[in-house]
C-alpha cells in the first residue's frame, strides 16, 4: 500500500505530494526530500557505466525501519525517472504485503500515463502545482489498493 | 489520409486568422502574430515532448534527443521523417526537410518565397517546445530556399 506519493519537477520542487496518515505528513515530506540525493546518484551513475539503454525505473530506493512510530512500518522508497527528468517517488508500507517489483511498476506507469495526461490538459501550465481532480482520484486509487 | 488533412488546414486557419487580425501590419504588429504562433507551438511541444518519448528508454546524449526528434516527432505529426539532420558538433544543427507537408500544398518552385515563413514559426515553437520537455534550452529558426524544402536550425543555448 503506497503510503505517499510525490511528482517533483526537474527544477527539484514538488509539484505533487500527498501521503495517507496525514498526522506524519511531515516526516513523509522529509523522506522524499532524502530521496531525491538518492535519485540524482543513481541518474548520474547510470550515465556514467555507459550502459546502452537506461531504464525510467529506478527500482528501490532504500528502505528503513520506523521503530520510533507504532506500529512499525517497514517503509520502502521506489524512484521513477520520466525523460523529462521529473521525478516519481513512492513509498510504500510492505510490513503487511510484500509488493513484488511488477506491482510497482505497473503502479508507476499509471502515474506516468496520468502525468502525461496533466500536460496535456491545455488548462494546465506546466511548473505550476498540479491541482487535477483526475490525477487526484487516480492517486487515491493507489493508496487504498493493496491492503 | 485524413487525419493528416485535419491538422494542415487547422494550421492554414490558424495563419491566416493571426494575420488578418493585424490586417494593416506595421513591423510591430507581424511580429507579434508570430511570437502568438511560435508560443502555440510552444504549449503543442511541451505536451508531446511528455507523451511521445513515453514509452521510449531515457536519452543517453544530446544527438540522442535531436534523432527522436527527426523520426518519432516527425512520424507522430507529419507522417513522415526528416530528410536530414547536419550538426557542427558545437550546438548546433540543421534539420532539412525536402518536401515539408505544410508547404508542399502551396507551390514548388520559388513562388510564395515571401509567405513561407509564417507557415514555419509553428514548427519552430514545437521544436523548442519538446525540447524544452526534454530538458534542452534552445533557439529555432526556420529558412526557406526554395519550397517544399525548408530548413530548421536548432541552436542549443549553453547555460
Amino acid at each position: 500500500m503506497a503510503v505517499c506519493v510525490a511528482v517533483i519537477a526537474k527544477e527539484n520542487y514538488p509539484l505533487y505530494i500527498r501521503s495517507s496518515p496525514t498526522e506524519n505528513e511531515l516526516k513523509f515530506h522529509y523522506m522524499v526530500h532524502t530521496s531525491l540525493d538518492v535519485v540524482d546518484e543513481k541518474i548520474s551513475a547510470m550515465g556514467k557505466a555507459l550502459v546502452d539503454q537506461r531504464e525510467l525505473y529506478l527500482g528501490l530506493l532504500y528502505p528503513t525501519e520506523d521503530h520510533k512510530v507504532y506500529p512499525s512500518y517497514l517503509l520502502c522508497r521506489y524512484g521513477y525517472v520520466t525523460n523529462s527528468k521529473v521525478k516519481f517517488v513512492m513509498v510504500v508500507d510492505s510490513s503487511n504485503t510484500a509488493l513484488r517489483d511488477n506491482e510497482i511498476r505497473s503502479m508507476f506507469r499509471k502515474l506516468h500515463s496520468s502525468y502525461t495526461d496533466v500536460m496535456c490538459n491545455p488548462f494546465y501550465n506546466p511548473g505550476d502545482r498540479i491541482q487535477s481532480r483526475a490525477f487526484d482520484s487516480m492517486v487515491t486509487s493507489m493508496m487504498v489498493q493493496v491492503c | 489520409m485524413a487525419d493528416a488533412a485535419l491538422f494542415e488546414f487547422l494550421h492554414t486557419e490558424m495563419v491566416a486568422e493571426l494575420w488578418a487580425h493585424h490586417s494593416d501590419p506595421g513591423p510591430g504588429g507581424q511580429k507579434m502574430s508570430l511570437c502568438v504562433l511560435e508560443g502555440m507551438g510552444f504549449r503543442v511541444g511541451q505536451a508531446l515532448g511528455e507523451r511521445l518519448p513515453q514509452e521510449t528508454l531515457a536519452f543517453r546524449e544530446e544527438l540522442d534527443v535531436l534523432k527522436f526528434l527527426c523520426k518519432d516527432l516527425w512520424v507522430a505529426v507529419f507522417q513522415k521523417q526528416m530528410d536530414s539532420l547536419r550538426t557542427n558538433h558545437q550546438g548546433t544543427y540543421v534539420l532539412q526537410d525536402n518536401s515539408f507537408p505544410l508547404l508542399i500544398r502551396m507551390a514548388s518552385g520559388l513562388q510564395y518565397l515571401e509567405e513561407a515563413p509564417k507557415f514555419l514559426t509553428f514548427t519552430c515553437g514545437l521544436l523548442r517546445g519538446t525540447l524544452s520537455t526534454l530538458g534542452i534550452k534552445s533557439l529555432v529558426t526556420a529558412s526557406v530556399a526554395s519550397l517544399p524544402t525548408c530548413k530548421f536550425q536548432v541552436v542549443i543555448q549553453k547555460t
